[in-house]
């Protein structure tokens, strides 16, 4: 093995040694650790944004082709930088209304399309078919949308038959949040595996 | 018992620590290989691929960092693997800076396996992309001119690969592996129901329950969720990985989480039950 790559392993043990002693109480490594990885981010970040965004599609184009049409959103990303002053910041605003109904156009269409639309026809199913099972499925996805929704109508007091119905809608959202608090266990378990792995398999070569 | 119950409730969290931590690190050193079954989302995803007829352009867009790597990066190599055996063509992009590096990496493990398969015929990386759902949007007017040249800058009209790729009608899928934002909602969004393009996603376990609707709608073609996806992906590939080697450990942790669930909640409860009697 290389020796730059088994210093970088030695590194990537130690420091995910220091972050894990904070899970004892915080400590002087921790922090370092953590100090350290805001600060690379940020550099790594700068330097990406540098060479991948402005460099390519700004100052290339504008200077070898001469396509002086870009000095408008150049002029719109100093704007930006005015929020620094409070003489002159209101001029950022151009550049964020900009920026705010671009994504937001984006987004309208693609929710609409992709999420109501869609998402409402894939819940218009039919409650009897050939299949038990399907046909059970297809009631109870019907049954907790409309009470779910219910839940959500609060232009009436959660009272009688509504409340009754609304309180059967909590408990679909329950069964949903256990099955996502669920998920975001699995998800973190991945996340410490990984890390063991690094630790027992490329550091301490204890497993293959 | 009143006091064993008391103590329950107020155990140390770094004993639950050390539990969860001898819960992976005891199942990595001696494995026991427990069965898993494969569910029907990764069972379409993979079928999904296998009915592409050799020669198809696939797009891969690699959307995720180091942070999510335990879960992704091996549903990466196994999807670049299935792809590159069976003479897709595979063309990678990515919407996350960090996903450069990972692309990279997990290539290069394929072609070990797989030497015969040469740059700019069988694969391309067209690199990371600054814009989110903006690149999107544009690629479905124009992948070329969104993405004028490769990684290394050669310019996409002399690469091979990339001859007749103009917009998603010219490529037979699109495969997502999404750590976060952009990623697996937003090529639905943006891309899917516009272009009506076939879509897979493989995803982290956090994002996997809010997936699922797109694959019961048919918007996602099937779903790889978290270790769990990319173990049972892994299996239908036949290349075992990490992913699988990961889920004895997973399998314990689980079981471990469960006990502390259910005795801090038997402490609670009969505690409680002991402070209104004492009460009364």
């Amino acid at each position: 093995m290389p020796l730059s790559e088994t210093i970088g392993i030695w590194l990537g043990a130690a420091l995910t040694l220091c972050i894990f002693s904070f899970l004892y109480r915080d400590n002087p490594f921790y922090k370092f650790a953590e100090h350290l990885f805001v600060g690379i981010s940020a550099g790594y970040w700068a330097t990406l944004e540098w060479h991948n965004v402005f460099l390519p599609n700004l100052w290339e184009p504008l200077t070898r082709e001469g396509r002086l049409l870009l000095l408008v959103p150049f002029a719109f990303g100093i704007l930006l930088f005015s929020r620094f002053t409070r003489r002159f910041s209101w001029l950022s605003r151009w550049s964020m209304a900009l920026i705010i109904g671009i994504y937001a156009g984006i987004a309208i269409v693609g929710y609409g399309s992709g999420d109501l639309i869609l998402q409402i026809r894939a819940n218009l199913l039919p409650l009897w078919t050939d299949s038990w099972l399907t046909s059970f499925n297809n009631i109870l996805l019907t049954v907790g949308v409309i009470t779910g929704l219910i839940y959500f109508f609060f232009s009436k007091e959660h009272k009688g038959a509504l409340g009754g119905t609304a309180k059967v809608g909590i408990w679909f959202l329950m069964i949903s949040f256990g099955a996502s608090f669920g998920y975001t266990v699995m998800s973190r378990m991945s996340l410490l595996i990984g890390r063991v792995l690094f630790l027992l398999k490329d550091w301490l070569r204890l497993v293959d | 018992m009143r006091r064993i119950l008391e103590r329950l409730e107020a155990l140390d969290r770094r004993i639950i620590f050390v539990f969860i931590f001898l819960s992976i690190a005891l199942p990595l050193l001696l494995p026991v290989n427990m069965e898993f079954s494969v569910t029907p989302p990764v069972k379409s995803f993979y079928d999904a691929i296998e009915s592409l007829p050799p020669g198809s352009k696939v797009l891969v867009s690699c959307d995720y960092d180091p942070g999510s790597m335990p879960e992704l990066f091996p549903m990466n190599v196994a999807a670049f693997y299935q792809l590159l055996s069976r003479d897709l063509r595979v063309i990678t992009i990515q919407l996350w800076a960090t996903g450069t590096l990972l692309t990279e990496r997990a290539m290069s493990e394929v072609l070990e396996d797989l030497p015969d398969k040469e740059y700019g015929v069988d694969w391309v990386d067209l690199g990371f992309k600054e814009g989110r759902e903006v690149v999107m949007v544009s690629m479905g007017t124009s992948i070329p001119k969104t993405f004028p040249s490769d990684l290394h800058g050669t310019k996409v009209k002399d690469i091979p690969i990339m001859e007749g790729v103009n917009t998603f009608d010219d490529v037979a899928m699109l495969v997502n592996i999404s750590g976060g934002l952009p990623g697996t909602k937003e090529w639905v969004l943006q891309v899917q129901s516009r272009y009506h393009v076939m879509l897979g996603s493989g995803c982290t376990a956090v994002s996997a329950p809010e997936f699922y609707p797109y694959v019961q709608s048919g918007q996602l073609v099937g779903l790889l969720g978290g270790m769990k996806g990319a173990a049972e992906y892994e299996k239908l590939v036949r290349r075992p990985g990490t992913a699988q080697r990961g889920m004895d450990a997973q399998s314990v942790s689980h079981i471990i989480v469960f006990l502390f669930i259910l005795i801090g909640n038997i402490a609670y409860f009969s505690t409680k039950g002991m402070k209104k009697r004492l009460k009364v």
